[in-house]
């Protein structure tokens, strides 16, 4: 699937919730399912400090593709989290570099990308595609 | 209890208080972030601009002599809130950080030498933490830290034991933003003006609870900010001792500050100008003088009481909720109650209550070294004032109960 295909997805999971402890708890749930970063990658390099919770990110090439790794210590965020990797990991560095991510907007979780300092989503956002640009730019120097 | 205040009728001052906030009524216990507006503040700022807008001390015609006048007439208020013997001792900032650098960058560098201490404390807040490490780091001073004990409040005996004829300055804060413990500053002040040194208090939470009088506990320096007092942000005010002030050197140049200019040479203005360059926020501090009236004519004692009882009240009603801790649990507090639950982040806490209208605070409330102290990342901490009521606290439980739910 694309990267816009898995967040139209997304989106349309998100359709079924009518209030907002059902979209929460979903959140929560996909936070809890999101299989645990190894601790050795929980290192200070991978890691991006909110003001209130940490993420990590861990990036590694696998053939062609970029994939992520990730965790959080608050579980909302991690469940956050869990949907930026679901979408952006596993495809080329261009696809990541170049992606134009509009779901969480659409779902309604914006302000968790607005709160900049607080929960360190929007600089893993950004890392995410630093890595794209990083890894794309080593491909074509490759070549 | 015997409120000696119409709460609804307070209420009714604080147009913010109807905002809807995902679907749910405003509950609004961010208060030691900052705290709410009345109505008379928020039409003293449009008044200004509406009315008599202009630049202030330089102009002769009719619009400046008003704003001059107001602007003066919000620094002796100010002068009288705080108890200060004159009212050039009173110093316009743009808070609490802006004084405390001040202080810092001018008599700090001007009287510390090499080898000097500076103590604070393990509640300060990062800006009452960093002005020091900066100066200590310029000037080769050592920074000394009085530890605290499990409770959330200063080891005096420790503190005694720090202070000795090296120890040029003390800052500490008169209230803490993250435990509410209330600290025995008029001691500590004491104690270091007997080994001959300066003391600053960092008042931006004690001033909206407390009652001030900066002459009564002989500290050489306090800064606040008015924003905590129901006033505007961007504005605050640095007291200090009139002797000390005219021995420090200015910090900003510019305008308003001199008094003659030449290539060669700039003389300086006297207090409270030297210190107050630039064109300064007029509007804002006019509109101080309102918040400050606002405060007065409800009773500082009569908020204190009453916010002292939405605590007692809060901290009762928070038992009932499983693995809650309180961080924080001093003698003497204000209306802050800062807690965790075990096994639950503090930011799951503060995303799920705003969902239900509540706005409490999360994290590390910028006392890093302190959550350290208390080996926690943060806490959620909810804060109190005037115009909260039981009611909003019975949500807050009710809120909690409800993330306990989900998250669990």
């Amino acid at each position: 699937m694309t990267i816009n295909e898995i967040q139209d997805e997304l989106i349309s999971d998100f359709e079924l919730f009518d209030d907002w402890e059902s979209k929460y708890e979903y959140i929560i749930d996909l936070g809890k399912q999101f299989p645990p970063l190894e601790e050795q990658y929980k290192t200070e390099d991978n890691i991006i400090k909110g003001c209130q919770s940490r993420v990590w990110l861990n990036a590694y090439m696998d053939g062609d593709l970029l994939k992520f790794e990730a965790d959080s210590d608050a579980i909302i965020v991690r469940g956050l989290v869990s949907m930026l990797v679901k979408v952006l990991s596993g495809h080329t560095p261009e696809e990541i570099a170049n992606a134009d991510l509009y779901f969480m907007e659409r779902i309604g979780l914006h302000q968790h990308l607005a709160q900049t300092r607080s929960n360190g989503l929007a600089a893993m956002l950004k890392q995410m595609k630093a890595y794209g640009f990083a890894y794309q730019a080593k491909s074509v120097n490759a070549e | 209890m015997n409120i000696p205040f119409d709460i609804s009728s307070i209420r009714k001052d604080f147009p913010i208080l109807n905002e809807v906030v995902n679907g749910k009524q405003l509950v609004y216990f961010d208060n030691a972030a900052t705290t709410q507006k009345p109505r008379v503040v928020l039409d003293a700022i449009s008044g200004y601009y509406e009315h008599y807008n202009a630049n202030i001390h330089r102009g002769i015609h009719h619009l400046a002599e008003k704003a001059t006048s107001a602007f003066e007439q919000s620094r002796k208020r100010l002068q009288a809130f705080l108890n200060a013997q004159f009212s050039e001792e009173i110093i316009f900032t743009s808070g609490t950080t802006d004084g405390i650098n001040l202080v810092a960058a001018t008599y700090g560098r001007k009287f510390l030498k090499e080898g000097d201490e500076v103590i604070i404390s393990t509640m300060e807040h990062h800006s009452n933490i960093v002005p020091w490490q900066m100066l200590c780091e310029e000037k080769g001073c050592i920074l000394k830290v009085i530890p605290i004990n499990d409770e959330g409040e200063l080891l005096m005996d420790e503190y005694e034991k720090l202070l000795t004829e090296r120890t040029k300055f003390v800052s500490v804060v008169h209230v803490s933003n993250s435990l509410g413990t209330i600290n025995p500053v008029k001691e500590i002040i004491e104690k270091a003006h007997a080994v001959g040194a300066k003391v600053l208090l960092d008042g931006a939470q004690a001033s909206s609870h407390l009652h001030l009088d900066v002459q009564d506990l002989d500290c050489d320096f306090y800064s606040l900010s008015l924003h905590k007092i129901y006033g505007p942000t961007g504005m605050g005010i640095l007291y200090g001792k009139r002797d000390l002030l005219n021995a420090m050197p200015p910090y900003r140049g510019g305008g308003e500050m001199i008094k003659e200019v030449t290539f060669e040479k700039t003389t300086y203005n006297e207090l409270p100008y030297k210190f107050e360059a630039g064109t300064p926020n007029i509007a804002d501090v006019v509109a101080a003088k309102y918040a400050i009236d606002y405060v007065e004519t409800l009773g500082k004692a009569n908020i204190a009481a009453y916010e002292n009882e939405l605590l007692k009240y809060a901290t009762e009603a928070v038992r009932e909720i499983e693995g809650l801790k309180i961080i924080g649990q001093a003698k003497e507090k204000v209306s802050v109650l800062s807690f965790v639950i075990d096994g639950i982040h503090h930011q799951d806490i503060g995303v799920l209550l705003d969902q239900q209208g509540i706005a409490v605070r999360t994290g590390h409330h910028c006392t890093q070294p302190l959550m350290s102290r208390f080996n926690i990342t943060g806490t959620s901490r909810a804060s109190f004032a005037v115009y909260n009521t039981k009611e909003e606290i019975n949500l807050l439980i009710k809120g909690l109960h409800k993330v306990k739910r989900m998250l669990g």
